[in-house]
């Protein structure tokens, strides 16, 4: 037998060949993924600053940053945003597919002008939301002012938990169309034979709901969660744009102190010791977002 | 018989008459004397990045000044420009990766946190200081890296502060003229908020209006960062008495300073919503276009920050200076595009045009006329000689500079006017942050 018939002979096993195919599509993750986690990894460790390669410290980073208030700060509002803009936009989400999965007048349109939030440049929705929310000439103000609800402007950026506040009220309107769009497409894949069948036996909307809608939207619900999840506790430029993790470093989540401190301040190795630290929660919920589309 | 050529003549009438009156009355012709020992490379290109001004005759002139440089050299010069915070990180990529723009027009000590992996600049910085009557000391402070005994970055000047007020509505509260001491800055602030005006002042992220006045107050009441050592200083009396004196000034803001980035306090100004304020010349000359108050530009006055009780000057600007990366291909077309726009030709109409807005480091534009042309750029003249760097009284270098970068002083100022925080607690959790900052 020739080599090149010998290697054709071993090409024909399944099991080779399987490993050629996937051989290009694992150096590319390989580089563009695993090299800057494990890059990050390291310089976590070390005491590297801009322009010095710096020394193995171990975990003196990590204990350094457990020691710091502003982190410890950054990382409890980093799980309450993410955990109160989930709850949002998956409700309101939610609440939009079952209107948009209803034939009116316009749905189409609805459907489309829906995406609008989702599909802008985040830092343009930021600056445009930083206008609403100005102290001084925010729209929001002047329309409650107008409807006699209040009698001054509100100060939505000034104060610690107005301003942590409005940035979740301002990442649920970001994303609810992700939200509202995966559900649709999930509303619109359940057969009416089910919902025939409810009536037929006297079900109630909220009954049907319970029983047929919620339970099959299951899987979608935890693919967008997780998904969701993962872009909002990693969100920055609308943080940046609107606060820059002010007032007083209480709107600092982990990527704007971690940026603050790596690349604005020039330590590295604090800086991705920072950004390595929510990765326990995304590993998480990437074994949640497997296990789901496994299980579909 | 050898006539002498065109710079030998100057040369020798220079001598003559004497190069100072000259560089006063002759601007164009000291510049043709100024003689460069910077030969740009064959086939050079540069590329600079710089902060966009509040003042747009800052960028359109600065892109005409190139523009002559590119037609007297052949060197192309390609400018891109970024807002003020943004200029920060990018250099500090730039430096870390070991590529980006050639030149770069940062802030304060940004050089410092880099400076091996910039070009030396003092045959450069020496030079032009020679032909330009020297620099006020915080330019060499900026400039000048102590550690690695050169000069690491080419002073430019400072966006200058000043309080900015309205004149009338100084005077319904009972200042003709502006007082002269913080007693008086505080009573004023009453008074305007007392008539439906009201003081602004940020206490958000702001990189120039934030860090300006609470430095002010701080270093006005005789507090301090750092010892000259670098060991940590804040937390003394005198800190605890600018804390005590900004929260009751906080009373008499305008809500929401604590959420204002850098335009914040222009916009509410040029909306004639703010009787008071500190900001670079920007709101006074932008008063000039503003059509919908038309008042503004003829109310509004700006003044030097009156002294505190540490009786000294303790103004806190933003300095800008260049500097160019080692990974450069062409560091002496890059030095010789900075000595010509810091030369008399170009810097003249450069300041005179934006109306001071940038303050030059070197001590001998301070005679330009404009600086005198009128009462509210004067100030602006006088922003570099009264002026205190970040970190004062430590050392500048890294650790002033991420202290600055990260808002220490800021923050504590905004604890205790804001979060009500207590003047103890709020100084004790700066005196934390900057230990584990210095530290690094």
């Amino acid at each position: 037998m020739t080599g090149r018939a010998q290697i054709l002979s071993r090409l024909d096993s399944p099991r080779v060949l399987g490993y050629v195919l996937i051989a290009p599509a694992a150096v590319l993750l390989l580089g563009l993924l695993a090299y800057p986690l494990v890059l990050g990894v390291w310089l976590s460790m070390t005491s590297a600053s801009l322009g010095n390669a710096g020394e193995f410290v171990g975990l003196k980073n990590y204990a350094t940053i457990l020691d710091d208030p502003i982190f410890r700060g950054a990382a409890g509002f980093s799980v309450l945003y993410t955990v109160c803009a989930e709850i949002g936009k998956l409700t309101l989400g939610l609440a939009l597919a079952l209107i948009l999965n209803q034939r009116f007048r316009g749905y189409r349109a609805a459907r489309s002008l829906m995406l609008l939030p989702w599909v802008a440049p985040t830092v343009l929705s930021a600056l445009a939301w930083l206008w609403l929310l100005d102290p001084q000439f925010s729209a929001l103000s002047w329309l409650l002012i107008k409807l006699h609800l209040i009698d001054t402007n509100l100060d939505f950026l000034g104060h610690a938990w107005s301003a942590r506040f409005s940035l979740i009220v301002v990442n649920i309107w970001r994303g609810l169309p992700y939200f509202a769009i995966g559900y649709l497409a999930g509303l619109q894949g359940i057969s009416k034979d089910l919902y025939e069948a409810a009536a037929i036996d006297g079900a109630t909307g909220w009954q049907a709901f319970r029983r047929i809608t919620w339970p099959l939207l299951a899987p979608i619900t935890t693919i967008l969660v997780a998904f969701s999840s993962i872009f909002t506790l990693t969100d920055f430029q609308l943080i940046w744009t609107m606060t820059r993790g002010g007032p007083t470093d209480s709107t600092q989540v982990f990527t704007t102190l971690a940026y603050q401190r790596a690349i604005t301040s020039g330590q590295l190795g604090e800086g991705a010791a920072i950004a390595i630290a929510p990765i326990v929660f995304m590993i998480v919920l990437a074994v949640i977002v497997v296990r789901s589309v496994r299980e579909r | 018989m050898k006539h002498p050529d065109r710079r030998e003549f100057l040369h020798s009438t220079a001598a003559g008459i004497g190069a100072a009156a000259l560089a006063g009355a002759f601007p164009a012709i000291a510049s043709a004397a100024d003689a460069s020992p910077f030969k740009p490379e064959k086939g050079a290109e540069l590329n600079l990045l710089r902060w966009k001004g509040f003042v747009k005759r800052d960028d359109e002139i600065w892109a005409e000044n190139t523009a002559k440089f590119e037609k007297a050299t052949g060197v192309k010069v390609k400018i891109d420009a970024l807002s003020w915070p943004d200029v920060t990180p990018k250099a500090a990529l730039a430096a870390q990766v070991g590529s980006g723009p050639d030149i770069i027009m940062g802030w304060n000590d940004d050089p410092f946190v880099y400076p091996d992996k910039l070009v030396d600049m003092t045959d450069l910085a020496e030079h032009i200081g020679k032909a330009h009557g020297g620099y006020f000391d915080t330019a060499r402070t900026y400039c000048y890296d102590p550690e690695v005994k050169r000069w690491v970055s080419q002073p430019i000047g400072v966006t200058g502060n000043a309080l900015v007020y309205r004149k009338s509505w100084a005077k319904e509260a009972g200042f003709a003229e502006f007082p002269k001491d913080f007693d008086g800055v505080l009573k004023l602030a009453r008074g305007l908020k007392k008539n439906g005006h009201p003081c602004g002042f940020s206490l958000g992220h702001a990189v120039g209006d934030a860090n300006g006045w609470t430095h002010w107050l701080l270093w006005g009441f005789g507090g301090k960062q750092a010892n000259p050592d670098n060991s940590i200083a804040i937390n003394s009396a005198e800190t605890a008495h600018a804390l005590e004196y900004a929260k009751q000034l906080h009373e008499t803001m305008i809500a929401g300073v604590a959420g204002w980035l850098d335009p914040n306090n222009n916009q509410a100004f040029a909306a004639g919503q703010l009787g008071l304020t500190m900001n670079g010349i920007s709101i006074w000359a932008s008063a000039k276009d503003n059509k919908e108050h038309p008042e503004l530009y003829a109310d509004t006055a700006n003044v030097v920050p009156p002294i505190g009780p540490s009786k000294q000057h303790t103004i806190f600007n933003n300095f800008t200076s260049a500097f160019i990366f080692k990974y450069s291909k062409y560091p002496n077309a890059a030095k010789e595009y900075l000595r010509f726009m810091l030369d008399t030709a170009q810097a003249d109409p450069w300041v005179t045009g934006m109306v001071g807005y940038v303050t030059p480091a070197l001590k001998g534009y301070a005679d330009l006329p404009v600086w005198t042309s009128n009462p509210n750029i004067t100030p602006y003249r006088d922003a570099m000689a009264g002026a205190k760097f970040d970190g004062f009284n430590g050392k500048p270098g890294k650790a002033a500079a991420q202290a600055l970068d990260e808002f220490v002083i800021v923050d504590m100022f905004a604890d205790h006017c804001v979060n009500n925080v207590s003047v103890k607690d709020a100084i004790a959790k700066a005196e934390k942050r900057l230990t584990t900052i210095y530290k690094r």
